[in-house]
């Protein structure tokens, strides 16, 4: 493994932000540190990147630890979230400094630079200062900086959030690109699913201080391990006491799921049920217009479930009486999650096997 | 905002001023002006040439002018380096390293500030001087500390303590650590981080304070007059010569000797300014 965390725990005060936090990654993986705010992810990456010290706990890279290691020896290349270039240097000083620190010769220096300006297609910007650039253009000049003297790792503290939407998806994409292009190992952080699933090969989902699941996005998508992974990814409505719901009438009392949208199919007044008895009534709460489908909130036996319904079919209206069947949930039990099918349906609902 | 509301907000707003309310605060405060600072320093610098250039140049050329003005120089540059030094580090450590005692630091750093400079001098006596404990082992080595030249350095670094620190702190805790963090994380040791990246941001307050600082030193009264022992053409520095010369009725030639002061204090006001305007235009520049 390229990168190692090893029981890495974090406090600061009376607040733990990491509670032995492990996992690791394959060389040149771009993986995602995925999770609500507070839940430690920031802290995580800076500690691989030695501007925290963990309490305990061992981080190596490329088979050494590096725990102990000076920040400056570590080889990281790190994009803070305001990419904290520097504001009295132009786009060319900014992308030498870590060059000049490791006393590159002045030649080597301006062909790395024309090279890397020219691989984040601002070579006409070299002479500008970071306050004459727009948030896009300094995201490209802080990776650029941080790549120059050849990093062992990138590092990117919420490489998008400080960028408008419009530009943001397109950023993404470029990112995804030159990573692969460059085959370096990367860890970012974010706190937005799209973005994790989207971008990167794996993904560590963290809440408050602990690694929850680490995975694939498909696998994260489709096998979520815990409760809040199967919350936290997906659109999912949680419910209690999902045993009133038809075909689910095993589940013990109480206990808790998660539905994803896509779990959910809606058959509008008239249109041919193929099994009447996995579906049950439901009312039309609310309709919002979403461009491809309509986002729906159908109440349920008392639940208020969110789903998607093709513009092409019958139309719907608020109000309106529907029937609804659940294909399959995913079910809480002690702290895991499991996919559990509709009964009812003849290969019990568990047909969610897709192939990507 | 659009242009119209602009407008609005300054016709109105220009509709609400009181024109005899605004004539009386500008007259007030240019008669107090005048009458406090303006008239008073016009006075010095005509009584210093009333009697001519002859007399003037006789009063400022005479030795122990010239060995007070020497006195004030140096105390002024060891002051100053002292204070710079001081100010830089205790300013990077109130805000790049979090530690116990921090905000004793910070309170400490003031005190000079609330103190009167005779207490300021005062301490120096007492530390240093014939009552104090040090003053064995002083004795013992031949060092002179108190009416002598360290003691009045002493005195006006104690004074002069917060202006670097008090100007460089605000501007480093504006500007946060992610330049810092980005240069050391590029292999960069701590000079070169200092130089490249945070000494371009503050070295404008820098110059701004080193001017403050400078002007004060050079002026300073109340502590240097208890350490000094007012030994002529030893111990004196300008400002206790200007008080000599008065007490023994010198007139003319303490006003010439005042002369040298409040020029030297235009020159200093001058160049804040520039360097005030300097700055506020690269702070524009990078805001853009």
């Amino acid at each position: 493994m390229f990168v190692e965390l090893k029981e890495i725990s974090k406090r600061f005060g009376n607040f733990e932000a990491t509670k032995k936090v492990s996992f690791s990654l394959e060389k040149g993986t771009l993986a995602a540190l995925l999770g609500p705010s507070g839940s430690g992810k920031t802290t995580i990456l800076r500690m691989i990147a030695g501007l925290e010290t963990p309490d305990s706990g061992d981080i190596f890279l490329d088979g050494q630890s590096i725990t102990r290691l000076e920040p400056s020896r570590r080889g990281i290349g790190f994009v803070f979230q305001n990419y904290a270039l520097f504001r009295y240097m132009t786009v060319f000083e900014n992308i030498a400094f870590g060059l000049k620190t490791q006393k590159t010769p002045r030649a080597k220096i301006k062909e790395k630079i024309n090279e890397l300006l020219s691989l984040i297609g601002l070579e006409d910007l070299a002479g500008r200062y970071p306050a004459q650039l727009s948030g896009g253009q300094k995201q490209r000049v802080a990776f650029a900086r941080a790549l120059a003297p050849n990093p062992r790792i990138l590092l990117l503290d919420e490489p998008f959030a400080a960028i408008d939407a419009k530009v943001r998806r397109e950023l993404r994409t470029w990112l995804r690109r030159m990573i692969s292009l460059l085959k370096i190992t990367s860890i970012f952080v974010t706190h937005d699913q799209s973005e994790a699933i989207e971008v990167a090969d794996r993904i560590i989902v963290t809440n408050s201080g602990r690694v929850e699941q680490t995975g694939a996005p498909v696998e994260l998508y489709r096998t979520p391990a815990t409760p809040f992974v199967a919350q936290f990814i997906g659109e999912s409505t949680v419910i209690r006491d999902y045993g009133r719901l038809v075909g689910f009438e095993n589940a013990p009392r109480e206990s808790e799921c998660a539905v994803r949208p896509e779990f959910i199919r809606l058959y509008a007044q008239g249109e041919p049920i193929q099994l009447e008895n996995t579906v049950q009534d439901g009312q039309i709460e609310s309709l919002a217009f979403r461009g491809d489908v309509l986002q729906v909130t159908v109440s349920v036996r008392g639940f208020s479930l969110a789903t998607g319904y093709s513009l092409e079919r019958p139309p719907l209206a608020v109000g309106q009486t529907v029937k609804v069947m659940i294909y399959r949930v995913y079910a809480f039990k002690e702290g895991k999650a499991e996919l559990v099918g509709n009964r009812l349906l003849a290969n019990g609902g568990g047909g969610y096997n897709f192939q990507i | 905002m659009p242009p119209s509301q602009t407008v609005k907000i300054g016709a109105e707003s220009r509709r609400q001023e009181n024109p005899f309310i605004k004539n009386a605060l500008i007259v007030i405060s240019l008669l107090f002006t005048l009458l406090m600072l303006v008239m008073p320093l016009l006075v010095v610098v005509t009584q210093a040439f009333g009697a001519g250039w002859a007399n003037f140049a006789r009063a400022v050329t005479d030795t122990f002018t010239v060995k007070a003005l020497q006195l004030t120089l140096l105390t002024t540059v060891i002051a100053v380096a002292a204070n710079t030094l001081f100010g830089l580090t205790a300013a990077w450590c109130l805000t790049r390293y979090r530690y116990r005692g921090q905000s004793l630091l910070i309170t400490m750093i003031d005190l000079p500030f609330a103190v009167s400079p005779i207490i300021a001098g005062l301490i120096f006596i007492l530390t240093y001087g014939r009552l104090g404990w040090t003053h064995s082992f002083l004795e013992a080595h031949n060092l002179k500390i108190v009416f002598a030249a360290p003691g009045i350095v002493m005195a006006t670094i104690f004074v002069t303590i917060p202006f670097v620190a008090r100007e460089i702190i605000p501007v480093l805790t504006a500007r946060g650590t992610d330049e810092e963090q980005a240069a050391v994380l590029m292999g960069a040791g701590f000079f070169r981080t200092f130089f490249y990246v945070t000494l371009p941001h503050i070295r404008w307050a820098l110059v701004y304070s080193v001017i403050l600082c400078t002007a004060r030193a050079m002026g300073e009264f109340g502590a240097v007059s208890v350490v000094s022992g007012h030994l002529r053409g030893k111990t004196n520095t300008l400002p206790l010569h200007i008080e000599i010369l008065y007490n023994e009725h010198h007139y003319r030639e303490a006003f010439a000797v005042s002369a040298i002061l409040v020029i030297t204090s235009i020159v200093i006001l001058t160049a804040r300014s520039v360097v005030e305007r300097i700055a506020k235009k690269e702070v524009n520049q990078s805001v853009r």
